[in-house]
């Protein structure tokens, strides 16, 4: 198994139609270093230079930047750039690992310590302001929770009738479409995959979170096929799924694939919420225009260590 | 005088009586009360029950009800008489409280910190987790001296063995201290007497308490500037918040007042920006900031969590406190009490089973026909159900629903709420028994949590039931707390509190717009009223009325059609009188916090007429007759009853660029028309312009033109004369450039000149000369009509302009 170095460039614009008076934005542009992956190197340019800016790292672990701008622009830039090296990700078998009903049930309150990886994974089991837990994602698993079944299993499955049921359709839903409008319209972009596929999970008890990054699709994918992988011009979504005794297990919803050595992970929240890569709250402004440009290069393997 | 006991109700077997004991008789604490009741008869009780409704009204205590259809503000609710707890008695509860605010606030520390509880297993995950208000984006801040929480409320209720028991916490932002006050206030004037003889304990100092508590934390300036931050006007509490600001000295304001620099919060005032050191917030925890919460909401502060991270405002309550609004906590506080204090708890919660535990839901599952299930968390759309009033088939899907998502429901034991004595005033006065809740509160201060000594009541809307709420009509009651015997408080004498003016440079720029408005509006309604009256007067002389109707019509206040006493009520009619009041009521509404009590009682006593007259279109030139003097009320309320700041100069020049515009709209275009002013109209005139007696004591004669033009026009002695108002907006500008330091505004000085050369010249006269002369004057009222704009518009776009552009989110 091979470590895998890629470059990416992130380059956000936004113009607006009048004069931005001020603006706070909050980014999500730092690559966050884990098992399989480590941030070797990473940079944010901003225009116009903003006033006041900070970084601090929140309460997921993701590193946050935070940037006021005082002087009136009409144009804002940001162009993010990092190296990071991935590891592959070991292959596993699917219907090993725990239970899904003895995973659900350790994740439920009882009146005792609880370890370290329960307690983090009990964060990401419920409600949050993207993912709200309805029937109809219960109904919707249903035959996706086979009694006994791993929860890798659970995931799988629910991916795959994710991905049969729904069609990528870019455009057809913006960040504030309510995710049940999304659920009934069958049609989404990636980060109503990914919030589907959490609201799935958490309504059966699990514990899911939503992944932000970049996914690399080159002239070939790993696998050596000519890439029909979609997520690629923009910044990209997927799930981490809480199985035991795995860890947590990354799931590309959109792509019907487990996440393996192409995808460059920024941060990773409850949903889109909490790691949207670019956030703000502007004064005046009017209406804007917003073009995003990502580029992922795989660059010369790194020496062994 | 009465036998005391023919006022008396039955008591009852199955509830606890705040007034009788078991046997009947009456409770020794309650003794004076009833006594004074006998003594003063029926009529005393009907005067009593007449008094507070009167003074609510005039007070205008409200409560927003959302779902209300009328839109309307509805009076608040008080029985006259109070709620009486024993010494002993408050004992118990009070330390209750101080110890529960303790407990709540050490809980905040650790689900925002250590989540030292959740590893323990003392309190489960998903009631934080789950729960909107845990913002996971405060996790990891530290408000100064540890204090999330600087004001809770406990919601209490007597079980039928005499013990309170709280139904429920409050800790985000409570609610209901200021109309405990503002109950107090009124009821101390319905019963003043008993308030002496008991030597009820007394509320004003809670509330200093709590302002000093704000500016002590409130970093190491010698002068913090604390505010109270409102979602505003259309805020169920909002007369609360603007009352609470005002009693206690503090600027009143909403979210786009303030702005966050550098990780510091300012107030846009008059005079720029200003830190903000503190806020007492009545703003949910996810609407505060739109950066980092919710993000569809335009009433919070964008990037009010950088600062809080920073530790450079002190917030009250710190934000994410409303995790704790939930049934679900109830069952594991004495655990928690246990684990965070080191002590048993207090003051026991009602029995609660979250059903998130296993042997919880079936425990709830099988008792299901004594408990109400109620939903754990705020969001959910789910309305509380007492399992007896199922029915079989509605059982078994709740039972469904309880086991699908166990977690997201608790069971309650349903509480027989103990009763109270209420008046009933019909045609015999005697008491009747209402069920109730209290609710206590506690606050922040450098020695603890302290306990107001009172709170407020709150009453069943009708008869014996367990369930009590405003929402659904319900009543209050003032909440009177019994000294010590032998220890007689003695700060009964200093129940008020020390006012504390608000610094010019602490008026938000929104209020001082607002204050800008109301002038104008006053003044507005006033010149049309005024217009309305001598028009509706002069219908008996056809030329003139046609003339002086289409002037009204000019103005907007009558329709092209139509009969005009009919249109006079209507507030459809977009420039209207009606309407124009209503805007006057909006802009006062919005300014309240700096009105006095009399001020703003004036406002809405005239409102009330109004549309009281408006109802029956009896007498439409009365209406208005009534209606003119008030607005002069007003006007002499501006004068003297306000503090003479940038913000009442504001409002003065409102006034006053306001009867600039009138009093051109009224000559100006006639000078132009060929045709003469004849006695009638000119008549006519002098009543619009508010002089004709003037007129009269000076001139002696019937009204010729230029003698009228003098009066309102060049006379700079007569309060309703454009000079008169020009001397005014005068010194009101450089009085306003020096508190700003700047130049003042000199635009007027020119036009101004070029009308008053015209002083004295004879407008009467016929022929090319006379024309010529109205034609010049005409024209330099416009003039000044059009500069009089220009310098509104920048003393607008100077202090209001902060306010213009919009907020909005933008994400990728």
């Amino acid at each position: 198994l091979t470590t895998v170095r890629y470059a990416v460039r992130h380059e956000t614009l936004y113009c607006y139609e009048r004069r931005v008076a001020h603006a706070h934005q909050q980014l999500h542009l730092t690559p966050r270093s884990f098992a399989r992956q480590r941030c070797l190197e990473h940079g944010i340019q901003i225009d116009p230079e903003p006033a006041v800016r900070n970084e601090y790292i929140d309460a997921f672990g993701n590193g946050v930047t935070r940037v006021e701008l005082d002087r009136p622009h009409e144009q804002l830039q940001v162009i993010a750039q990092m190296q990071v090296n991935l590891e592959a990700v070991p292959e596993l078998p699917v219907d090993e690992g725990e239970a899904w009903e003895q995973v659900r049930d350790q994740l439920c309150y009882h009146a005792r310590t609880r370890d370290q990886d329960c307690l983090e994974a009990m964060r990401f089991k419920g409600e949050s302001p993207y993912v709200r837990i309805k029937r109809v994602f219960s109904d919707f698993a249903q035959d996706c929770l086979v009694s006994g079944g791993s929860v890798l299993a659970v995931a799988s499955a629910l991916m795959n009738k994710l991905h049969e049921e729904f069609t990528y359709t870019p455009g057809a839903t913006e960040i504030t479409t309510p995710l049940l409008e999304v659920f009934h319209k069958r049609q989404g972009v990636c980060q109503d995959y990914a919030h589907l596929m959490i609201a799935c999970l958490r309504s059966a008890g699990l514990a899911a979170r939503y992944v932000s990054g970049y996914l690399h699709t080159g002239a070939q994918a790993s696998d050596g096929n000519p890439s029909q992988l979609v997520g690629a011009d923009a910044s990209h979504a997927w799930v981490s799924v809480f199985a035991p005794p795995h860890g947590w297990v990354e799931f590309d919803p959109t792509n019907n694939l487990l996440v393996q050595q192409d995808h460059v992970a920024l941060a990773w929240g409850r949903d889109f919420g909490d790691v949207s890569p670019l956030w703000g709250v502007i004064l005046g402004g009017g209406e804007h225009t917003l073009e995003v440009r990502v580029a992922v290069h795989a660059l010369a393997a790194p020496a062994p260590a | 005088m009465l036998d005391s006991t023919q006022l008396l109700y039955p008591g009852s077997v199955q509830r606890y009586d705040e007034l009788l004991e078991p046997d009947g008789s009456i409770r020794e604490h309650w003794r004076a009360l009833i006594d004074h009741l006998a003594n003063g008869g029926a009529d005393a009780a009907r005067r009593s029950v007449e008094l507070t409704r009167r003074l609510i009204v005039e007070n205008g205590v409200t409560y927003n009800v959302y779902a209300d259809p009328q839109g309307r503000d509805r009076p608040w609710q008080l029985d006259p008489l109070p709620l009486l707890i024993a010494a002993d008695e408050w004992r118990t509860i009070e330390a209750g409280v101080q110890q529960r605010a303790q407990l709540l606030n050490a809980l905040l520390a650790d689900l925002y910190g250590e989540q030292r509880l959740i590893a323990e297993g003392v309190v489960p995950a998903e009631l934080a987790f789950g729960h909107p208000n845990f913002l996971w984006a405060a996790h990891g801040t530290r408000p100064v001296r540890d204090c999330w929480l600087h004001l809770y409320a406990a919601e209490l209720a007597r079980a039928p063995d005499g013990h309170w028991w709280v139904l429920s916490d409050r800790t985000q932002t409570p609610s209901g201290h200021g109309y405990a006050l503002e109950n107090r206030a009124i009821i101390a004037r319905v019963l003043p007497e008993l308030v002496n003889e008991l030597t009820v304990r007394p509320l004003g100092a809670f509330f200093q308490a709590l302002r000093e508590g704000l500016m002590t934390l409130a970093d190491d300036e010698s002068s913090p500037l604390v505010v109270v931050l409102t979602p505003g006007p259309f805020n169920e509490t909002y007369f609360e918040h603007a009352f609470l600001a005002r009693h206690m000295g503090l600027p009143l304001v909403q979210g786009q007042d303030l702005t966050v620099r550098d990780d510091t919060v300012y107030l846009k005032t008059l005079l720029g920006l200003r830190r903000v050191h503190g806020i007492l917030r009545r703003l949910d925890d996810d609407f505060c900031d739109p950066l980092e919460l919710r993000a569809d909401s335009a009433l919070g502060v964008p990037g009010m969590l950088g600062v809080v991270r920073a530790g450079r405002v002190v917030l009250a309550n710190a934000l994410g406190s409303g995790v704790l609004e939930s049934a679900g906590w109830l069952g594991f506080l004495p655990g928690a009490a246990q684990a965070l204090l080191g002590e048993p708890l207090r003051l026991p919660s009602v029995a609660t089973w979250w059903c998130g535990e296993e042997p919880a839901l079936e425990y709830a599952i099988a008792e299901l026909d004594r408990l109400v299930v109620k939903p754990t968390f705020p969001n959910q759309r789910f309305e509380p159900r007492f399992g007896r009033d199922l029915s079989s088939e509605e059982r078994a899907l709740l039972i469904e629903r309880l086991r699908s998502r166990p977690y997201a429901y608790v069971a309650q034991e349903r509480i027989s709420l103990s009763q109270a004595p209420s008046w009933r005033a019909g045609a015999s006065v005697r008491l009747a028994p209402r069920t109730l809740t209290m609710r206590v509160y506690a606050i922040a201060t450098a020695h603890g949590y302290k306990v107001m000594p009172g709170g407020m009541a709150r009453i069943a809307a009708d008869g014996v039931v367990d369930i009590v709420s405003s929402q659904r009509g319900g009543g209050t009651k003032d909440v009177w707390i019994l000294p010590e015997r032998g220890n007689e408080d003695l700060s009964a004498a200093l129940d008020t509190l020390p006012t504390r003016r608000m610094r010019h440079d602490e008026l938000p720029s929104q209020l001082v717009e607002n204050l800008y408005w109301l002038g104008r509006y006053s003044e507005r309604c006033e010149d049309k009223a005024r217009l309305l009256r001598a028009t509706l007067t002069m219908r008996t002389s056809a030329a003139v009325w046609r003339n002086a109707r289409a002037q009204c019509v000019r103005f907007g206040v009558l329709p092209k059609e139509g009969d005009p006493a009919e249109s006079l009520f209507d507030d459809a009619q977009e420039f209207g009188l009606a309407a124009d009041l209503g805007r006057l009521g909006w802009c006062a509404t919005r300014a309240r916090s700096v009105l006095s009590a009399e001020h703003w009682r004036a406002i809405s006593v005239m409102q009330q007429q109004f549309n009281a007259a408006g109802a029956t279109r009896d007498d439409p030139l009365e209406a208005l007759d009534g209606l003119l003097v008030a607005l002069s009320a007003l006007s002499g309320f501006a004068l003297d009853d306000m503090t003479q700041d940038d913000g009442w100069r504001l409002l003065m020049l409102g006034r006053r660029f306001e009867r600039v515009h009138f009093l051109v709209g009224l000559i100006a275009d006639r000078l132009l028309e060929g045709a003469p002013l004849l006695q009638a109209e000119l008549e006519w005139l002098l009543d619009v312009g508010g002089v004709s007696i003037t007129y009269r004591t000076r001139y002696a004669s019937i009204p010729q033109l230029t003698p009228v033009l003098q009066l309102l026009v060049f006379d700079e002695t007569s309060p309703r004369a454009l000079c008169f108002q020009w001397i005014a907006i005068r010194r009101a500008l450089a009085e306003l450039a020096q508190s700003l330091g700047v130049a003042p505004d000199t635009q007027l000085e020119q036009p101004i000149a070029c009308l008053i050369d015209m002083a004295g010249a004879n407008m009467a006269e016929e022929g090319n000369g006379g024309d010529a002369r109205r034609r010049a004057l005409s024209a330099a009222l416009a003039e000044l009509s059009v500069a009089v704009g220009q310098v509104a518009d920048r003393i607008a776009l100077r202090h209001f302009s902060l306010m213009d552009l919009d907020m909005h989110t933008v994400a990728s």
